[in-house]
């Protein structure tokens, strides 16, 4: 089905991984879109207004409607603009790649969060977590539901490579600022290929922002976690002892 | 193989689950017949294990040999393979979207799996590391509002019961007039939610927190739900989750 390509306009965030889901999958499907970046503390009242329950971005503007919640407008995407397809048609495969998507928005992607907002024991075990996580991918790949595949969509892209990919890039990101390893080619090697792949990609090159930018970006969100991380975890303190 | 395992459909499911009773429910609207298997999740089948070894949890719907996890996915994959009768959700992609997006805020806000399952899958009464456990989960985002209503005392319970009927003052938002969530046609969403309402008395023996007062439109939509036979016979009798519920506080030495 063919919709008017001015009719659709993303209101996102430049460093948000979420943002670059949506962005991804209108470049896989040739759609034009006009783009509005949102400030993540002070969103505008069109944010507001059409993402009152959340008041986050990404959220997809079409048709005078709002869809919003990353995964969610992936979808609607995909049943809109049919060519080029982002998910399998076998029921069976579609819960698959349900599955692991929310295992990557569940699991992975809290514990790659925590790494980066928290420090000394804390942070080795959420690191330890990181590498859980990323082992049950890796034997997935390696000998499960993704054997054999170039990506997790099959020969191109798919919906939970949009989903893991765009996300993916914060490991070697927060590698450098953080000074650990979680994405270490040895342990991981069919996930480390299928990464270098995916950023390989044409569309996804124009996605995902430059390096650069996103390292200055962690360092400066470090420097806020770390304290904010120090008042609340005093204030959880008290709220598991008037709890218990 | 163990034994059942190319057995047509098993469901895995634990009686009082609400998750359980999303993808009986399902099943039931679909006119499906499988095989139900209860678990007892303090000692998980081999089955249980081999079939969700990422997260060793109930429900699990096996097809044919094949499992398919969580909930919602369960439920979508049943819709899916089932096309032809009873669709649970809505053509329009705009419709679904919106669909789903309910459905995961039921997921994320009213009573999360982790919650619960941590909570029936604890090992002996009394661990020490229960408490850890639960802190961590209010900790990182696991906002458990049904939970703590039985769970906490005090200040922290009426931290919950506020939670608790911001999210119900939501759904109502979202219902307002129609007869379901999806307008004349019971789906996706109304199966996510109505599994919870079974809770209620629970909540209202503990949390002194009357839903009749507070969500009077979401006990009416309970009330029209309930007459739909895969509802009435998926869901346990509210005074049945109550016994479990203070069976439950009596091992976690809870009052």
């Amino acid at each position: 089905m063919d919709q008017p390509p001015s009719s659709v306009k993303l209101l996102g965030s430049w460093a948000d991984s979420h943002t670059h889901r949506v962005q991804l999958a209108l470049k896989l499907k040739g759609l034009e879109f006009e783009y509005q970046e949102e400030d993540f503390i002070n969103p505008s009242p069109a944010l507001l207004l059409h993402n009152p329950v959340y008041k986050k971005v990404p959220a997809l503007l079409h048709g005078g409607r709002s869809i919003v919640e990353s995964v969610v407008i992936l979808q609607y995407i995909d049943e809109t603009w049919t060519d080029n397809p982002i998910m399998p048609a076998d029921p069976f495969e579609r819960a698959v790649i349900r599955f692991w998507c929310h295992f990557t928005d569940d699991k992975l992607a809290p514990a790659v969060g925590l790494v980066f907002s928290s420090s000394g024991e804390g942070q080795k075990a959420a690191v330890d977590q990181v590498h859980e996580n990323l082992k049950l991918l890796e034997r997935e790949l390696k000998d499960g539901a993704f054997k054999g595949r170039r990506f997790f969509g099959g020969d191109k892209i798919g919906l939970l490579d949009i989903v893991l990919g765009c996300g993916s890039y914060w490991l070697a990101v927060f590698e450098e600022v953080m000074e650990v390893k979680l994405i270490d080619p040895e342990s991981f090697p069919v996930f480390h290929a299928w990464l270098r792949d995916f950023e390989e990609q044409q569309e996804v090159k124009e996605t995902i922002p430059a390096i650069d930018r996103l390292l200055e970006y962690a360092r400066g969100i470090r420097q806020m976690m770390l304290s904010l991380s120090n008042s609340s975890s005093s204030s959880i303190n008290n709220a598991a002892a008037s709890s218990g | 193989m163990a034994e059942g395992e190319n057995k047509g459909l098993v469901l895995l499911d634990f009686w009082v689950s609400p998750f359980g009773q999303r993808c009986r429910i399902a099943l039931a609207e679909k006119g499906v017949e499988y095989e139900y298997r209860e678990e007892n999740l303090r000692d998980k089948s081999p089955l249980l294990l081999k079939s969700n070894p990422v997260h060793k949890k109930i429900p699990v719907l096996i097809d044919h040999g094949m499992p398919v996890c969580e909930s919602l996915n369960i439920v979508q994959y049943i819709d899916e393979k089932w096309p032809d009768r009873a669709p649970l959700l809505p053509a329009n992609p705009y419709a679904r979207a919106q669909a789903r997006f309910w459905a995961d805020l039921v997921e994320k806000k009213v009573h999360p799996p982790s919650a619960f399952h941590l909570f029936v899958s604890c090992a002996a009464p009394g661990e020490a590391h229960f408490l850890r456990k639960f802190t961590y989960c209010i900790r990182f985002q696991m906002y458990e509002s049904g939970t703590k209503l039985w769970k906490l005392k005090g200040e922290a319970q009426e931290e919950a019961k506020k939670e608790f009927i911001e999210i119900f003052k939501l759904l109502e938002g979202e219902l307002g007039d129609k007869k379901y969530f999806g307008g004349e046609t019971f789906g996706l969403v109304d199966i996510a939610l109505v599994p919870f309402t079974a809770w209620f008395y629970s909540y209202e023996a503990c949390a002194n927190l009357s839903t009749e007062k507070e969500a009077p439109k979401l006990v009416s939509w309970a009330k029209r739900c309930r007459e739909r036979e895969s509802v009435s016979k998926s869901l346990p009798d509210p005074l049945k989750v109550y016994e479990f519920v203070c069976f439950l506080k009596k091992v976690y030495g809870i009052e």
